[in-house]
């Protein structure tokens, strides 16, 4: 069997490289997958220790992350829709009118 | 008969008594209020039987007193009560009072009657139903008065009763408050009203300080208790009782129109001839002597008020004959003769002999009212031959106006000046002839009234004030001249206008209370004469003192003679004006030359009184309205003061205080604010990296945080 702290670092790994995504990418579609990223990630963490502890609350979590992540992507894609209609673009770094 | 019942089985109608002030007052509300509606005979009705009322409650008084001479205390209301204070309005009938009474409400009536007609021919009259009703009702508003004040037995009831007459007066002298006495349009009367009401305030101060004294010293204001406790307020304290008697003396001088304040009476000639018959000769001024009778008590505890007393009286007498003598206004030699007449009361008064003072003063009534009431025949025959009424047929005032026009600026005819008199007795014999009854009477021949109650006065005045005495027969002299050049220049002779010309003997309304009040003249002597002097065994039952001096036959020789003389001397100054059809020079004036005119202005006492006190009085009032007021008060304290303590104190407030602190705290806590904001802005890129960036550092600090926290 595959030990738990595998599929940890894997789960830290692809937090990273989503959490990286988001911070250095300027296309909102990517931002966005980079956002999916963390959230499986921590899927995959809830996933693993569920297995390792025997308790069904991990995985139930899991199904809770996904329903939100579902509607996450349902009102950002409208968002983003919505600035590409505005902006004609979807670089992220466009969006700046909220600048102090 | 029914009145001698009562007499003999004693009977009394005491309780009758407050019927005399309330059936006038009655008389007085219904043609106050509704006397417009009356008409001319309602309203006399009215009056008449009102004062006629009172008259007949006085006479049922009188005839109450023949039984139980000592009289009775008749309470009326409670009046006043504060804690122990109870002042009661009580009247007190004795046989002063009812002298009084019956002297106020008999000669009243008459002069009501008499005024009923003399009203109605007033030229200024004009039919004016509110007028003639006004008129009434002062006139029972003054009778009422009168009675409170005769009848009061305390000084607080007297001085209500003193004070009400002096507003009647006040009313009655300013009747026509819209014009002079010659009917132009003018505040002379007015004002003539206003300064009698001054000039007695002055009077009224010192009987209200008189009060103040006796309450304080006395405890109370009745009579009888005030004269129980005067010997020991004597044995105590003298200087009280001179002191209330002076204070009291000066009242009488305003009210009796005594020197120094006599100056108001000739002014007061400005009201309706009634008016000055009744109020300003027969009774108001008369109130004065009263009250010196009443307090006959206390000033015979204080022989040094009664000198003084009896010398301001004996020098009004002469000071005010001497005024009588160089006037040209029919009422204002009237005038001075009662101021004149009034100080032969008051020096009589104030010698002790009150009897003799109050005998003349019921003579005086009579014969000065008749006198009054022939002026008064007099000027509305003049009138009416100058502007009959339209009734009788005239033009009336239209053809007066139309003539003034046409003639443009002439001299106004005066209805009162005896220049333009003359020759009167063919036109007027009744009043004429009772006109010269009365002045019989003034002048003291006998057997007339005025001549004993004068030679009373006179003998009383020998025994007592011997300096007294020499005054009042020299004012006996003038007197005498006064009055009789009066009568020559007004009935004999050749009349001096056409109105004087054409004069109309005066109604019978008129010429018959004329005709009674000249029998009063004749008899009332009879009353006291120095053999059979039932008066003064009436009075005293209240007065006491009283023991008749024997008959003088010089005294009253010397005044009879003295009389008879300066008649003499008025025929032959004013024999050679009888030719005369318009006035020339005065004989008298060529005479005395200056000092005619300095008797004119009646010594000039008025301008003294202007320059002193009216002068005076508004350089005080101007000094304390512009220095004072003004200038102290107004431009230093209020605007140096208050406004300007007010601005430097609210000009601090705004610069350092609210400019400075207030303002600075506000607005340094916004400056403050805004740095703050500058600062934070530049954190607010608007790029969402990096506030994603921002939570990443935040969550991993806090994991950090955490982890280290639990570790």
């Amino acid at each position: 069997m595959v030990p738990t702290s595998f599929y940890v670092f894997l789960a830290a790994l692809l937090f990273t490289i989503g959490a990286v995504t988001v911070l250095v990418r300027r296309n909102t579609l990517i931002i966005y997958m980079g956002i999916e990223l963390m959230l499986n990630a921590a899927n995959l963490a809830f996933v693993a220790f569920a297995r390792q502890f025997g308790d069904v609350a991990g995985q139930l979590f899991v199904f809770f992350v996904i329903t939100v992540a579902a509607a996450e992507v349902a009102v950002g894609l409208a968002l983003i829709v919505t600035i590409f209609h505005t902006k004609h673009s979807v670089d992220i770094d466009a969006i700046s009118d909220l600048k102090g | 008969m029914f009145l001698e019942t009562v007499a003999r089985e004693g009977a009394t109608f005491f309780h009758l008594a407050p019927l005399a002030v309330f059936v006038p007052l009655l008389g007085a509300l219904v043609n106050g209020l509704i006397g417009r509606r009356l008409g001319e005979r309602g309203v006399a009705l009215v009056a008449v039987t009102a004062s006629g009322f009172a008259f007949l409650v006085a006479v049922l008084q009188a005839l109450s007193l023949t039984v139980h001479p000592e009289g009775a205390v008749v309470p009326v209301a409670e009046w006043i009560t504060i804690g122990e204070l109870r002042i009661a309005w009580a009247q007190q009938i004795d046989t002063l009072s009812v002298t009084m009474m019956l002297v106020v409400s008999g000669v009243g009536t008459l002069i009501h009657i008499y005024a009923v007609s003399y009203m109605h021919y007033d030229v200024r009259y004009k039919g004016d139903p509110g007028r003639y009703a006004r008129f009434f009702a002062y006139f029972n508003l003054f009778i009422a008065m009168m009675m409170i004040l005769v009848t009061g037995d305390s000084y607080l009831t007297l001085f209500v009763g003193w004070e009400g007459v002096g507003l009647c007066s006040f009313l009655l002298i300013g009747f026509w408050y819209e014009m002079d006495i010659l009917g132009r349009p003018s505040t002379a009367n007015a004002r003539a009203a206003m300064k009698a009401f001054v000039v007695n305030r002055v009077g009224d101060a010192g009987f209200l300080l008189a009060m103040f004294l006796m309450f304080w010293f006395f405890g109370s204001l009745q009579f009888r208790e005030v004269f129980e406790k005067v010997p020991e307020v004597a044995q105590a304290q003298p200087w009280v009782l001179l002191a209330i008697t002076l204070l009291l003396l000066l009242g009488v001088t305003g009210k009796s129109a005594q020197i120094p304040l006599f100056v108001w009476l000739p002014d007061a000639m400005a009201g309706p001839t009634p008016v000055s018959a009744l109020i300003h000769a027969a009774t108001m001024v008369t109130a004065g002597v009263y009250l010196v009778t009443r307090s006959h008590e206390i000033y015979a505890a204080v022989p040094e008020a009664q000198a003084v007393v009896a010398v301001v009286g004996g020098l009004t007498a002469l000071v005010a004959a001497s005024m009588a003598v160089a006037q040209y206004d029919i009422k204002k030699v009237l005038a001075y003769s009662t101021i004149s007449q009034l100080g032969f009361m008051v020096a009589a008064v104030g010698m002790g002999a009150f009897v003799a003072g109050m005998f003349h003063l019921v003579t005086h009534a009579f014969f000065k009212a008749l006198l009054f009431l022939g002026s008064g025949s007099v000027i509305i025959a003049l009138e009416r031959a100058h502007h009959p009424l339209p009734e009788e047929g005239g033009h009336g005032h239209d053809h007066d106006h139309e003539e003034h026009k046409a003639h443009g600026e002439h001299e106004p005819f005066n209805p009162q000046d005896m220049r333009i008199m003359g020759g009167l007795m063919r036109r007027i014999p009744v009043t004429g002839w009772t006109y010269i009854i009365g002045s019989l009477a003034l002048a003291g021949i006998p057997p007339l009234a005025g001549f004993w109650s004068k030679d009373e006065i006179l003998l009383e005045a020998k025994h007592l004030q011997p300096v007294v005495y020499g005054l009042l027969s020299a004012a006996a002299f003038l007197t005498a001249f006064y009055i009789f050049r009066q009568v020559f220049m007004v009935f004999f002779g050749q009349p001096r206008s056409e109105a004087a010309a054409h004069a109309v003997e005066s109604p019978r309304l008129m010429t018959g209370v004329l005709l009674v009040l000249a029998l009063l003249s004749l008899t009332g002597g009879f009353l006291n004469t120095p053999w059979f002097h039932p008066f003064g065994q009436w009075l005293e039952h209240t007065l006491k003192e009283v023991e008749a001096l024997p008959f003088d036959p010089l005294v009253a020789g010397i005044s009879t003679g003295v009389g008879l003389v300066a008649i003499g001397l008025a025929w032959l100054t004013y024999r050679g004006t009888f030719a005369w059809s318009r006035w020339e020079q005065d004989p008298l004036q060529s005479l005395l030359k200056g000092l005619f005119d300095f008797l004119q202005a009646s010594w000039h006492w008025d301008d003294l009184y202007q320059v002193v006190f009216v002068r005076g009085y508004r350089a005080l009032a101007g000094f304390l309205a512009f220095a004072v007021d003004w200038t102290f008060w107004h431009d230093w304290f209020h605007d140096v003061v208050v406004a300007g303590g007010f601005r430097r104190i609210s000009r601090f407030l705004s610069q350092p205080i609210d400019l400075g602190i207030i303002d600075g705290i506000a607005n340094g806590l916004g400056n403050s604010v805004q740095g703050l904001a500058l600062t934070l802005r530049r954190w607010q890129t608007g790029y969402v990296r990096n506030y994603a960036l921002a939570v990443m550092f935040g969550v991993v600090g806090m994991l950090v945080y955490i982890l280290w926290a639990i570790r």
